[in-house]
């Protein structure tokens, strides 16, 4: 199915949590921040948080900045 | 510097009065001389998208001590103040805490802030628990009512982001450091050494900079330099200065001098 991840069209396995793409990725380690569909979710609801098909993920982490 | 002269800021006290920016450096390991060098204790950090592209890329935090310093995350970029709002929850959902650098842009060009939204922001920011510190121009009236809002202090600009213009209105900020109850914060515009003197002289609480020491030829020296000249502008501070005349008076006494 795809879903939108960081404003990219993307493929990913049907019914996947957000915490197995985040190590997909290998962000687990890193403090970052998930947004589904505009709504910020917890890190204790990674688990079991599964997408969907057009689901609208953002992840963000910190960057240099002023 | 006596110890008791400590930077409170939020409940948390600190001995820099220096907050530095982690933008435009080379890399990291540049990113970090430059804090160490400049004796910063608080440093501020953007949000932006991991890149999906590249993940595995390194982590700026990766690269600070923790123990030592305190994140300041911004909502630079954000031209609105649901943006804003949106920004800082993603920060504070990432887990460095609830401080919060709060940034509304008004203009691309300026990159003044916008008052309305600044000030629509932080009232919702504060409510929702975050220590707010917003990036404001150098006008007492806004200072003051995103005072009473509850932001945790205010962050008057000297000039416009990156233009290394120095205090434009140093009159301005003293009228704001007159009425505020809050740390006043200059944030913004500090071009070289003497910009953070010059602040610190006039009473600021602390100095917040980031292009200056970034974008100087030997970023690890200016770091440094911007230490000593926050060091130095608060004790003349402290110390007092001397009122200023239009006329002469002789540092050696008339007594004594041969006929």
């Amino acid at each position: 199915m795809r879903v939108m991840l960081n404003g990219e069209s993307r493929n990913v396995r049907e019914g996947v949590t957000v915490d197995e793409l985040v190590r997909d990725l290998g962000l687990n380690q890193r403090r970052i921040a998930v947004e589904v569909n505009r709504d910020i979710l917890p890190r204790d609801q990674y688990g079991e948080h599964q997408l969907h098909e057009g689901d609208v993920v953002e992840i963000v982490q910190f960057i240099g900045g002023g | 510097m006596s110890n008791s002269d400590l930077f409170q800021l939020a409940g948390k006290s600190y001995r820099s009065r220096l907050i530095v920016g982690t933008g435009k450096y080379r890399d990291f390991a540049q990113t970090r001389a430059a804090i160490d060098a400049s004796g910063a204790e608080i440093v501020t950090v953007a949000v932006r998208r991991v890149n999906i592209t590249d993940p595995g890329k390194e982590n700026l935090l990766d690269h600070l001590d923790l123990s030592r310093i305190t994140i300041l995350p911004n909502t630079a970029g954000c031209y609105t103040a649901d943006d804003a709002i949106r920004t800082a929850r993603l920060a504070r959902e990432a887990g460095v805490g609830s401080l919060l650098k709060l940034e509304v842009i008004g203009d691309e060009k300026t990159l003044f802030p916008d008052v309305t939204a600044t000030i629509e922001a932080a009232k919702v920011l504060v409510k929702e628990g975050f220590v707010v510190l917003p990036y404001i121009n150098d006008d007492p009236i806004t200072a003051k009512r995103l005072e009473e809002i509850g932001c945790a202090a205010v962050m008057p600009l000297a000039a416009p982001i990156g233009s290394g213009l120095g205090i434009r209105n140093p009159y301005n900020i003293r009228i704001i450091l007159e009425h505020s109850r809050v740390p006043v914060i200059v944030d913004a515009g500090v071009g070289t050494a003497s910009d953070v003197s010059l602040a610190m002289e006039l009473g600021c609480d602390a100095v917040l900079l980031n292009t200056a020491i970034a974008g100087a030829k030997d970023p690890l020296l200016m770091a440094e330099a911007m230490r000593l000249a926050c060091e130095a502008g608060r004790k003349a501070f402290l110390a007092g200065r001397i009122p200023r005349k239009l006329y002469a008076t002789a540092s050696s006494p008339i007594e004594g001098l041969l006929d």
